[in-house]
């Protein structure tokens, strides 16, 4: 294997050397908001996860690509995001599940990469500046920097479009019920979660409330994404329409637009979170769920008073990461109880939509904990194996 | 949850000698428990028999109890403490095997006794009894491999029938696996069902559907009483299953699972705790991996601390054992900080942006007769961790870290032993797990034999087998190229790979100064990144360091004073706990005197290793390139001023060192009395200009050279190697073939060879062997004024011969007459003022009849510093840094460190405890090569008492009543007419060899009953009786020359048929009397605290 030189420039004119992997990018420039990601394994699903439009992936883990790729583990059609910084790539795969190697992939899909990189640096550097745009390739330094410069960042975009369906589909169908779910940039393993508990319709971002209601859905549900909440203000126009019409389950993005909808406010944290090891507590019984986190925007919790009651809270920084919208049939939360990556401790989140579906007005009444309590062990509510093909 | 308030006092039971299997990792963990209850307001009682132990230090108990761990023992202390509640969880199988032993008695975890907290006995009956634990998984839905339980041969054969064969043997509630074994066929299946059985305590055994080949797994999880479960770490063994996990390199995080099947993992190991019903605290799950399909298979669990979780916590940052003491008192995971980054909580799952890599190292060339070959038995003695970025950093910095002359991956000298394989060989090793074998792996990819290959032959993961051709590609690379060809990129790309500047020496047949001056001219020097628990998403308070090649540096500056304080490595026979026991205590010491200190070390085990033990921690090879890196890497942060290094303390390791090292940084005594006292011409004439006695003798590079010293001083000969520890290589010789032999070993074939050989600078030493001479071991501290302070004179129980680490000895000596420990004392004062000591000097002398000889004098700690502190309540190794640094005697005593010596009427006896039962091959005769594995210590008013307890620490019971077996050399007969006629007194039969009976019969004390011969192959026999459990103890002394026949064959089968045995007649003698003492009056337990206050 030739090695080509490269470099990553950020915004502040920090200069990391490495070597191009994956994909060319045009004219040896790749760009966007560099984030960086601390899960061990997992690699696919983030690279695969549409809430990574218009980012840069820094990957705390030293190895990537050492278990190769494989069919299932794709979280959506195909990566949304602009790149990725490894330490080192795995030349060589080794795991039964593999398919392919994870270079290849990337270069199918498109995707530049940069191998060598000190990201313990960049990491600690993004910790302490916040997320920050840069550029990387095999261009000069002084081309990288005045693409660095350039570069816009996620802050005012409106990315949910670059990523959404543009066609609405169905999955599952196992129940009766009928679920509605907003494309934001929705993952597989959500939809595999959502099609245990019935049919799920799978709409465009656009779609107005009354298309929705029109399909008589039980519930409808709210898709993580990426970027900004506050450039989607039709999506949270439309979720403003169908509260109180129908339940409503929100993840991530999915939170933040129920959060606008309902009147408060999002703000973005300096470097977001993006891990599989954040530490949830579910303030009704104080227990701590091990969480999978992806997002750079965040609820404001002095915004949520009087709206809505917050059920879940991130011990590493205070951040609000569940609430229960008041007298309404809606919740949501920050976090990925789908996993994909990250651990499951969290799936009964969707049995709790399950049960919000099941009785709305229960649910309204402050019943919803009993839901969960009858199912002391958090991770013995188990998702079904992932299947090929799914979306 | 807050923590308890209905319980007040706890006894934490520690897990005794360090024995293969159960090392200082359970210092580590009980140290941190003890720290943690303490902080917490509880009264903490602790029982351990082991005084090398930083746990047993007074402070860090209220009461600390160094008496044997038997269940008797426990229940006494109990008796005496009344503690509210008993952790058992932090003392490894030792302490869980107690714990149960007592539950079982109705001692403890039932109502109206101490509650036990951190393990009950039903999730401890659960998890260690084999049929349970595969019964309760298959309940919960887990995949377990096909068994069956037997509990005797006849049930094991019906069992087999229905597995097939191959199938591995796991005796019940059993530690590192002891009578664990692989069977390929029938007959060898009977062999270890027999043995399984033997081990186990309960005589039960679990067969199992060999796995062997699977890959294998360990997450480290924890529990608070809330059911809330994190997972610490994820280790993947880069030996397949078929290798016992502590035999096994190991790598963490796991490298080849995709998230799915990890999570699938997880939810197991969860599932897996919760059933068995561990409450609150730390457990270790092991799974198989099938490497074609993924089927996960769940093999074990531990509900308690491991040498895993040890792992787990310096890989991570995360400390396992005290958090679990947290959880154990009744908080939760949210209500502990992180201590690392002080702003985030314990209840999350550490994310690491490195690669850790552990190695075992072995003591097979201390135990002949062994096959060297790994096993499900565990059979290391010690490890080695290094931390890289990137694997094959990680793992080459492992290999450099083992100190056994091997300074990476291959591109060595030592890998041109391998050159001689033909490929067909080299294949068929590649499937024999071995020591050696990981380099045989890196050969064969050097001879281009593919990576397909390798893995059928060896079925290592092949990502793994491809980074090693990483860096086999990358050697050639760099070989290729020469010196001249590297560019600064070239540098970094090797340093970044592991690459040693030893191994790039020898790859450039140049020197390693010479490559470290070329690297520092191109201005690649290592950046030193810290281990934080969370891939530096926040930032973190512990300087916690390792070395790499990156772009930026971590180390924070600091003006203090430094001091770097060199760590002992590995454990092996011969430098174990007790070096890092005098580190801690340097460190301790040096921080309360406004000292910023810095611990370098590679050993994952120890509480040296602990973040919070030093100011800083380098997690690195002590190797003179990684050394001088930190050393350059404080002197930066410390804006240019250089710290000072003590290498006094961490045994040969450092000592090794002290030459590499600038000598004006190094503290205490100088670098050239080290060297004074250690080449043998240099000291020689010392002794003689001071006229003091030595044994005859001289030292020698060759046969020729030896033969000559021998023509005069005559027969028999000490032959022992320079610079080693422990005795390695050491060998008492009688005749001129035996030397041939011994200089051979010695000079190229040997292990010693593999080490660095002979040379001008390494010669064999060879004195006059003191024949019937009594050892005499001295401490003592002199400081820069010329005061000399005798830390301990003791008397060694084996005459002269027996190692010293193998010896028991005494405090106060019990033989000497007065006026020889005055000589002593003051040949002491007078070697430590010619040396210059300033700090630490051992000494050793041979007393025979009116002559006191002095055999060697070490200006450095020794192994039984730990043992005169505690014996004596001095604190030796803090007043011994204290005055390396510059402080007098006469400071220390104004200051309160340095308090006189108690002088109550106690006597302390060390015993060593030897790994034979490990090694059934193994002749379990003593001698001058030293290979005990650990330590315990006896006190008691008397020396019989204390000798009896020290005894029964080391896990001898002496029989109370029954039958004793003698068997004795010539010389010990008259010694036999004592032992016989005082068994006979306190109602013992007797049973000899019919060259003792007659012996004793010619002198008036007729045996019940003779036995023959075993090679004369008729009538009954030692060996017979033995097995059929009719003799209670065995004493059989080795006859000299040539003993490899009975005695050899009657002191295994003592060993294997677990009878207690003694092979010296010093030892019988003590242990004659010591059971006549305890016939009178039954033993009594008493605290150090109290002995210390005794004055």
């Amino acid at each position: 294997m030739t090695v080509r030189e490269a470099a990553l420039v950020l915004a502040d004119g920090s200069v990391f050397e490495g070597e191009v992997i994956g994909a060319d990018s045009p004219g040896g420039v790749a760009s966007g908001e560099v984030v960086f990601h601390t899960v061990l394994a997992g690699y696919q699903e983030v690279i695969t996860d549409p809430s990574y439009a218009g980012q840069i992936i820094n990957f705390t883990a030293p190895h990537i690509g050492n278990y190769g790729v494989n069919a299932t583990d794709f979280e959506s059609r195909r990566p949304f995001c602009r790149g990725v910084v490894v330490r080192e790539l795995a030349r060589r795969r080794s795991n039964w599940r593999a398919t392919a190697d994870l270079d290849a992939m990337l270069i199918n899909y498109g995707v530049p990469g940069i191998a060598g990189i000190d990201t313990r640096r960049l990491t600690r550097l993004l910790r302490d500046t916040g997320a920050m745009p840069g550029a990387f390739g095999t261009a000069d330094e002084a081309t990288l920097r005045a693409a660095a410069a350039v570069e816009p960042g996620t802050d005012g975009l409106d990315l949910v479009a670059q990523v959404t369906t543009p066609l609405a589909y169905t999955v599952g169908g196992r129940s009766h019920r009928t679920i509605v779910a907003y494309d934001f940039g929705i993952k597989n393993a959500i939809l595999r979660g959502l099609a245990g508990l019935g049919q799920v319709h799978v709409v465009p971002a656009s779609t107005t409330a009354a298309e929705v209601l029109a399909m008589k859905p039980d519930g409808v549900f709210l898709s993580n994404g990426p970027g900004d909440p506050a450039e989607v203000g039709y999506a949270s126009d439309a979720i403003g329409e169908l509260l109180g019409q129908v339940p409503i389950f929100g993840i991530c993005l999915g939170q933040q637009l129920l959060a606008r909808a309902i009147g408060a406010e999002t703000f973005k944290l300096p470097f977001g979170h993006h891990g599989g090891n954040h530490p949830v507590r579910h303030e009704s019984t104080g227990k701590i769920e091990i969480t999978s986190q992806n997002h750079n925007f965040c609820v404001s919790p002095e915004s949520l008073v009087g709206k809505a009651t917050v059920t879940h809270m991130n011990l590493n920084d205070d951040t609000v990461e569940g609430f229960r919208v008041k007298g309404e049939a809606a919740f949501s939360v920050q976090y990925h109880p789908e996993a994909g990556p990250g651990p499951h401790d969290a799936q009964y989140l969707f049995a709790m939509f399950g049960a919000m579906m099941q009785d709305p007005k229960a649910w309204v009444e402050g019943r919803p904990i009993q839901v969960w309590l009858a199912n002391p062990q958090p991770n013995a509510h188990r998702l079904p194996a992932p299947e090929r093909g799914v979306a | 949850m807050p923590k308890r308030t209905d319980i007040h006092s706890i006894l934490i039971i520690g897990s005794g000698p360090i024995v293969i299997g159960q090392a200082c990792e359970f210092d580590y963990s009980g140290t941190q428990a003890c720290r943690v209850l303490k902080e917490e307001g509880y009264r903490v009682i602790l029982a351990n028999s082991n005084p090398a132990t930083i746990m047993t230090d007074p402070d860090f108990a209220d009461r600390t109890y160094i008496e044997p761990l038997t269940p008797e023992i426990i229940e006494a202390i109990i008796e005496r403490e009344k503690p509210d509640a008993v952790l058992p969880t932090m003392g490894g199988q030792t302490a869980l095997n107690l714990a149960m032993a007592l539950f079982e008695k109705g001692i403890i975890g039932v109502p109206g006794t101490p509650e036990m907290i951190g393990a009950n006995a039903e999730a401890i009956a659960t998890a260690e009894d084999r049929g349970k634990f595969k019964e309760a998984m298959i309940e919960i839905g887990m995949n377990v491999p096909a068994s069956g339980i037997a509990h005797t041969v006849d049930e094991s054969m019906e069992v087999i029938k229905e597995i097939g064969l191959p199938a591995i043997i796991r005796p019940a509630y059993i530690l590192g696996g002891r009578g664990t074994g692989i069977a390929h066929d029938i007959e060898q299946f009977r062999h270890l069902a027999t043995e399984g059985l033997a081990a186990s305590p309960i005589s039960e055994i679990l067969i199992e559907k060999s796995i062997a080949g699977w890959k294998e797994y360990e997450l480290e999880v924890m529990r608070d009483r809330a059911d809330n479960c994190v997972i610490i770490c994820s280790i993947e063994n880069i030996d397949p299953m078929g290798v016992h996990t502590g035999d096994s390199i190991t790598v963490a995080p796991a490298m080849t699972l995709s998230d799915v099947e990890y999570q699938q993992m997880r939810d197991a190991a969860f599932a897996c705790i919760r059933r068995v019903g561990v409450e609150t605290g730390g457990s270790n799950v092991q799974f198989a991996v099938n490497p074609d399909t993924g089927e996960q298979v769940i093999i074990e669990m531990n509900p308690r601390v491991s040498r895993s979780s040890a792992l787990a916590s310096k890989a991570t940052g995360f400390p396992i054992a005290k958090i679990a003491a947290r959880l154990a008192i009744g908080y939760t995971l949210d209500e502990i900080p992180n201590d690392i980054t002080k702003a985030t909580p314990a209840s999350f799952e550490p994310s690491i942006d490195y690669v850790v890599t552990k190695i075992p190292r072995w003591a097979f060339e201390k135990l002949p007769g062994t096959s060297g070959i790994l096993g499900t038995q565990m059979q290391s003695v010690g490890e080695a961790m290094s931390i890289g970025r990137t694997f094959t950093e990680s793992f080459q910095k492992g290999l450099r870290s083992l100190e056994q002359g091997r300074l990476g991956f291959n591109s060595d000298a030592a890998e041109m032993q391998y050159r001689s394989f033909s490929d067909d060989e080299l294949t068929n090793k590649l499937g024999i797990p071995t020591p050696e074998r990981i380099f045989y792996v890196g050969e064969a990819l050097r001879r281009g034999i593919s990576p397909e290959e390798v893995y059928d032959a060896c079925k290592i993961d092949p990502w793994f087998i491809d980074q090693f051709l990483m860096i086999i590609e990358e050697r050639t690379a760099i070989a290729e190229s020469g010196m001249a060809g590297m560019t600064r990129q070239r540098w970094k790309r090797a340093k970044r790979m592991g690459f040693s500047d030893g191994q790039l020496a020898y790859l450039w047949s140049i020197t390693e100064p010479e490559v470290r001056a070329a690297r520092l001219a191109v201005g690649v020097v290592p950046t030193y990144k810290t281990v934080d628990t969370c891939a530096a998403e926040f930032a973190a308070d512990t300087p916690y360091h390792y070395s790499t090649y990156e772009d930026t540096d971590e180390v924070r500056l600091s003006t203090k004073p430094k001091v770097v304080i060199l760590g002992s490595g590995p454990n092996r026979i011969g430098q174990g706990i007790e070096f890092d026991y005098c580190c801690v205590h340097a460190s301790f010491a040096l921080r309360d005197a406004g000292f910023e200190t810095v611990m370098v070390n590679c050993n994952p085990e120890t509480v040296s290793t602990d973040y919070d033990t030093s100011d800083r921690l380098y997690f690195e090879p002590l190797t003179r390139e990684d050394v001088l890196n930190v050393i350059d890497a404080e002197t930066a942060a410390g804006g240019g001023v250089a710290p000072k290094v003590i290498v006094s303390l961490g045994g040969q390791t450092p000592l090794k060192l002290s030459g590499q090292i600038p000598a004006e940084l190094i503290a205490g005594t100088s670098p050239a009395s080290i060297d004074l006292a250690e080449d043998r011409e240099k000291w020689s004439e010392l002794c003689e200009e001071l006229q003091i006695p030595q044994p005859p003798g001289g030292t020698a590079v060759d046969l020729e050279g030896a033969l000559q010293i021998v023509e005069n001083v005559g027969f028999p000969v000490l032959v022992r190697p320079s610079y080693v520890l422990g005795g390695r290589g050491m060998q008492i010789v009688h005749d001129r073939n035996h030397l041939a032999r011994a200089m051979a070993e010695l000079a190229g074939f040997g292990s010693i060879g593999k080490e660095g050989g002979l040379s001008a600078e390494r010669p064999v030493l060879i004195d006059r062997f003191l024949e019937d001479a009594t050892e005499v071991d001295v401490d003592a501290i002199r400081d820069h004024t010329g005061e000399v302070l005798i830390g301990g004179v003791m008397e060694h129980v084996e005459e002269a011969g027996v190692h010293s680490g193998d010896s028991a000895c005494a405090i106060p000596p019990q033989n000497l007459p007065a006026w020889v420990v005055e000589v002593i004392e003051t040949y002491t004062r007078v070697i430590a003022a010619a040396l210059d000591v300033k700090g630490l000097l051992n000494v050793q002398f041979a007393v025979s009849g009116t002559t006191v000889y002095v055999i060697e004098a070490n200006p450095r700690a020794s192994r039984t510093v730990p043992f005169v502190a505690k014996a004596t309540g001095v604190p030796l190794a803090k007043v011994a840094t204290r005055v390396m640094l510059g402080a007098t005697l006469a400071e220390l005593r104004v200051e309160g460190l340095l308090k006189p010596p108690v002088s109550g009427d106690h006597v302390s006896i060390k015993e060593a405890v030897l790994p034979f039962n490990r090694f059934p091959e193994v002749d379990t005769a003593l001698g001058p090569e030293m290979r005990s594995t650990g330590e315990v210590m006896g006190i008691d008013t008397t020396f019989s008492r204390a000798f009896y307890k020290a005894q029964q620490a080391a896990g001898t019971t002496l029989p109370t009543t029954g039958t004793v077996f003698i068997s004795l050399a010539n010389g010990d007969k008259p010694a036999g007419l004592v032992l016989a006629r005082q068994l006979r007194d306190l109602g013992f039969a007797l049973i000899a060899t019919s060259g003792t009976a007659d012996y004793l019969a010619r002198f008036g004390l007729p045996v019940d009953s003779v036995v023959g011969k075993i090679s004369e192959g008729q009538g009954l026999s030692a060996v017979n009786l033995m097995a059929s459990g009719e003799l209670d103890l065995v004493i059989n002394t080795p006859r000299g020359l040539g003993a490899r026949s009975d005695g050899e064959k009657i002191r295994k089968s003592a060993s294997a048929n677990r009878v207690s045995s003694v092979t010296t007649v010093e030892a019988a003698l003590a242990a004659v009397r010591a059971m006549s003492e305890q016939a009178d009056r039954p033993m009594t337990v008493c605290s150090l605290q109290e002995y210390h206050a005794q004055v």
